[in-house]
């Protein structure tokens, strides 16, 4: 994946996510959109912004072994870089796919797990780009111009 | 419409937000799967479900909703609540069903999302 060129970004800020635990799901995308809005991203970019990022987070809740989510800040861009440590993924292109989930009944109960999170990741952002590899992890990386 | 009509039509409570009676709502969505809400959903959404969880609010903070509405007389837990009032969400509790409540609202000229 493209390495970043992170000095040329104004501001850096990364957050842990939890695998499995669903009360603290949404904090560091909460965070992350008030620290934007703060910075004078405009409320549709926002908006897009926000439901990616959630959703990201959301999938490293349900899905991974735990990961981060890195926001990187520069005056015509944002970056959010989602790494987590497994357990990969087998067919991306499946995984893709708008209504293909793996989620399990426990997780729809809570309202998700529909298979919409990564094409919903897709719309929502101006670039996106995924890698993963089964036994490894998934590295997700979204840009959005503002 | 504003959420204080939206509080008439359904016969409403407020549990939280009740200083944002004038927010604006343009469009609603009824629906328990958060993933569908945020797929379709667009702004100044009226977001009606049975479901009561803390996701609930943090999909309608992504999302800019105007309120949630908890059907069938739901009552959400505190922190649900508390999370609401600290986003500025409000949230209203109807005794009517789901289908019921969007029915009330489409009839009353409120179309979906």
């Amino acid at each position: 994946m493209e390495e970043l060129r992170v000095n040329e970004y104004n501001l850096k800020d990364i957050y842990t996510i939890e695998a499995g635990n669903f009360v603290t799901a949404g904090e560091a995308s909460s965070n992350i959109k008030t620290l934007l809005k703060r910075l004078g991203v405009n409320s549709s970019k926002l908006r897009n912004i926000a439901i990616a990022s959630y959703e990201a987070e959301i999938n490293l809740v349900i899905h991974s072994k735990g990961g981060q989510m890195e926001l990187l800040v520069s005056p015509n861009e944002v970056i959010i870089k989602i790494d987590d440590i497994g357990p990969g993924i087998e067919n991306i292109e499946l995984a893709m796919k708008e209504g293909y989930s793996t989620a399990p009944d426990s997780i729809r109960v809570m309202g998700f797990g529909a298979g919409m999170g990564l094409s919903n990741m897709r719309n929502n952002a101006d670039d996106f780009k995924i890698e993963s590899k089964l036994g490894e992890g998934t590295h997700i990386c979204m840009k959005f111009n503002i | 419409m504003k959420v204080c009509d939206i509080v008439h039509l359904l016969d409403a409570t407020f549990l939280a937000g009740e200083d944002l009676g004038e927010n604006e709502v343009q469009s609603a969505c009824g629906a328990d799967l958060m993933s569908d809400v945020l797929a379709f959903v667009k702004n100044k959404t009226i977001m009606l479900t049975g479901l009561t969880n803390l996701q609930v609010v943090r999909t309608a903070e992504m999302l800019d909703v105007a309120c949630i509405v908890f059907v069938r007389g739901k009552k959400p837990s505190d922190d649900i609540i508390e999370l609401a009032n600290k986003h500025g969400i409000p949230i209203l509790s109807t005794a009517h069903t789901l289908y019921t409540a969007c029915g009330i609202l489409y009839a009353n000229g409120i179309s979906g999302s």
